[in-house]
């Protein structure tokens, strides 16, 4: 694999999956806000 | 005014339904994702990104890939989850709520995108069953030296383009077991139905996967394979064809704008987090589509090696050629060929299953909406009609010719169409976007702001309608496939007469239950609250 291929395989994979484990890592983090609108209409299958 | 979680006051008047049953959920966040990550990886993730990358630049591809997945994928997706979200309901049920008093006519592009998944799905399905017939055949290497020639001959069978009703027991037989396998999994509903086939199939794609791909890598000319996938070709960022294939594989592959993250995104609860579980979702298609990429480039390198030729000189990269004649061919020539051809035909079959399962949801769905009937009931009524259309276009000597054009006019022309047109009416016409924006914040932990808004209502629909020209010019002037223009008029031009047609004949049907007797939640006054 030439140099160049192998320089954009890594780019490639480091935003891509990159991406995709920061996303899981902040979804983790914070899977739900702390607080929400107040409201007196919220449904049964809140 | 914000308040916490434990003090939000629940009242059982409103379920959010059209339906008198409580609206179904998905058991957790996780059940979700996974649910719609199993959607958006489907066939395209394995037979189309890889060739279309290599086509359109190689390495450089990756660059206006990237820039689609973030200024037109993600904001397309989070747009989906936004409307399924806030509004509750099946694609044509969310429309016509978001659409108010003035545009209750807007339910009836939640049916154009109904009616594109139905045509989608019967022919989806067929090649789910072509899959599951070349995983069986794999054992003994049964389309023996002249793939192409099994494929087209020997397996389907094909004439010439038309309609024959003249059946292929070969693929009758696998496709009618591939809908009563879809119809039980579709009439269990969200959680013990879609949800629980997508967390045992989804883990199990991505193992079979990747034992295929670490396979392919310690094949002779892997490494060619992958140099001829990755080396940037950068005259071909200045070929506004490429961008225009980099917005389409993104658009096509994350399953956005045809109904099903409406749907999707309309069974989690209120208080989900919405955007979050987008970005999981958009990121993981694309490092399945990486995956892919590698695996499938790495077995071509080890194709060529064996041909002692180069990559370039490769026939069938791309789509049915790749994985029912090229992958074949390459399966007959290795070393434990058998154990890897199951592997890539199981895995398209996992991976087509999944997303067969989330276009009938979105066509399932709306039926319930509309008529107030159960999952199952959705199931055996209108799934079983489906099923045999599906059979009796996609089973015969013409169903490959059939499929082909279907296809290509669903996806390029009514996909296409009906995004551009969602993202106006939303944006411009109703003027929905801070709401929907205000909606997204309101519940979720990734905000979204003007840039959002303006990548939908502006950069978006114009790469759309791009797209759209470009095909719309192609088709009409040099015609598809070299297929008789009167077969073009029937199966193509004539599956876009229909969606239009079916969209508006539901529309001026009668509901069961008034999908109006609704409020979104947070209110409007709550939104304007909080964005003071």
């Amino acid at each position: 694999m030439s140099g160049i291929a192998l320089t954009f395989f890594i780019v490639a994979a480091v935003l891509v999956w990159g991406g995709l484990i920061a996303s899981i890592v902040f979804l983790a983090r914070q899977p739900q806000l702390a607080t929400y609108p107040a409201t007196a209409e919220l449904g049964d299958d809140e | 005014m914000p308040v916490q979680e434990e003090s939000v006051q629940h009242r059982s008047v409103q379920s959010g339904s059209v339906a008198s049953r409580p609206r179904e959920q998905w058991t957790g966040q996780w059940g979700f994702i996974l649910s719609a990550i199993g959607s958006a990886v489907g066939l395209g993730n394995i037979w189309r990104f890889p060739g279309v990358a290599y086509e359109n630049g190689g390495g450089a591809f990756l660059i206006p890939y990237l820039i689609a997945l973030v200024t037109a994928g993600i904001p397309i997706l989070f747009l989906d989850y936004a409307i399924g979200h806030r509004f509750r309901g099946s694609a044509p049920t969310a429309f016509r709520r978001l659409g108010g008093t003035a545009g209750k006519w807007l339910e009836s592009l939640g049916w154009f995108q109904v009616w594109i998944c139905v045509f989608i799905a019967i022919y989806y399905a067929a090649v789910v069953a072509w899959a599951a017939s070349y995983f069986m055949f794999s054992f003994d290497l049964r389309w023996g030296d002249d793939t192409a020639g099994f494929f087209t001959g020997e397996f389907l069978q094909a004439t010439a383009p038309g309609f024959s009703a003249q059946f292929v027991p070969a693929v009758l037989i696998p496709l009618v077991l591939v809908w009563v396998v879809v119809l039980v999994v579709l009439g269990g509903g969200i959680a013990k139905g879609i949800q629980r086939a997508n967390v045992v199939f989804l883990p199990l794609l991505v193992v079979a996967f990747l034992i295929l791909v670490v396979r392919a890598l310690f094949l002779d000319g892997a490494m060619a394979g992958l140099d001829a996938l990755f080396t940037p070709d950068w005259a071909a960022l200045g070929n506004p064809n490429v961008w225009i294939a980099a917005y389409s594989q993104i658009f096509f592959s994350l399953s956005i704008a045809f109904g099903i993250m409406i749907t999707y995104s309309s069974y989690r609860s209120r208080r989900a987090n919405v955007t979050a579980p987008a970005l999981v979702v958009a990121f993981a298609n694309s490092s399945f589509e990486i995956i892919a990429g590698i695996g499938v480039f790495a077995t071509l390198g080890y194709f060529a090696f064996q041909q002692g030729v180069g990559i370039n000189e490769l026939e069938g990269l791309t789509g049915v050629g790749l994985s029912f004649i090229t992958f074949p061919a390459i399966v007959s020539q290795m070393p434990g060929g058998p154990l890897f051809g199951a592997l890539f035909f199981g895995s398209l079959v996992l991976a087509g299953f999944t997303s067969l399962l989330s276009i009938l949801q979105v066509v399932s769905s709306a039926f319930q909406d509309k008529f107030g009937i159960s999952a199952r009931q959705a199931a055996v009524r209108v799934g079983s009609v489906l099923a045999v259309v599906s059979v009796l276009l996609f089973s015969t000597t013409t169903g490959l010719f059939t499929l082909d054009t279907v296809d290509q006019w669903a996806n390029n022309i009514g996909i296409v169409a009906a995004a551009i047109a969602a993202t106006i009416v939303v944006v411009w016409v109703f003027r929905k976007g801070p709401e929907l924006a205000a909606h997204l914040n309101a519940v979720s932990t990734f905000k979204v702001g003007r840039v959002w808004q303006l990548l939908i209502g502006i950069l978006t629909p114009i790469a759309l309608f791009f797209m759209l020209i470009q095909r719309i010019i192609v088709l009409v002037t040099d015609g598809y496939e070299g297929y008789p223009l009167w077969f073009l008029a029937v199966a193509g031009w004539g599956t876009i007469a229909l969606i239009l047609t079916g969209s508006i004949v539901m529309t001026a049907m009668r509901w069961k239950h008034d999908p109006d007797d609704f409020t979104p939640w947070p209110s409007a006054t709550a939104l304007k609250d909080l964005t003071k």
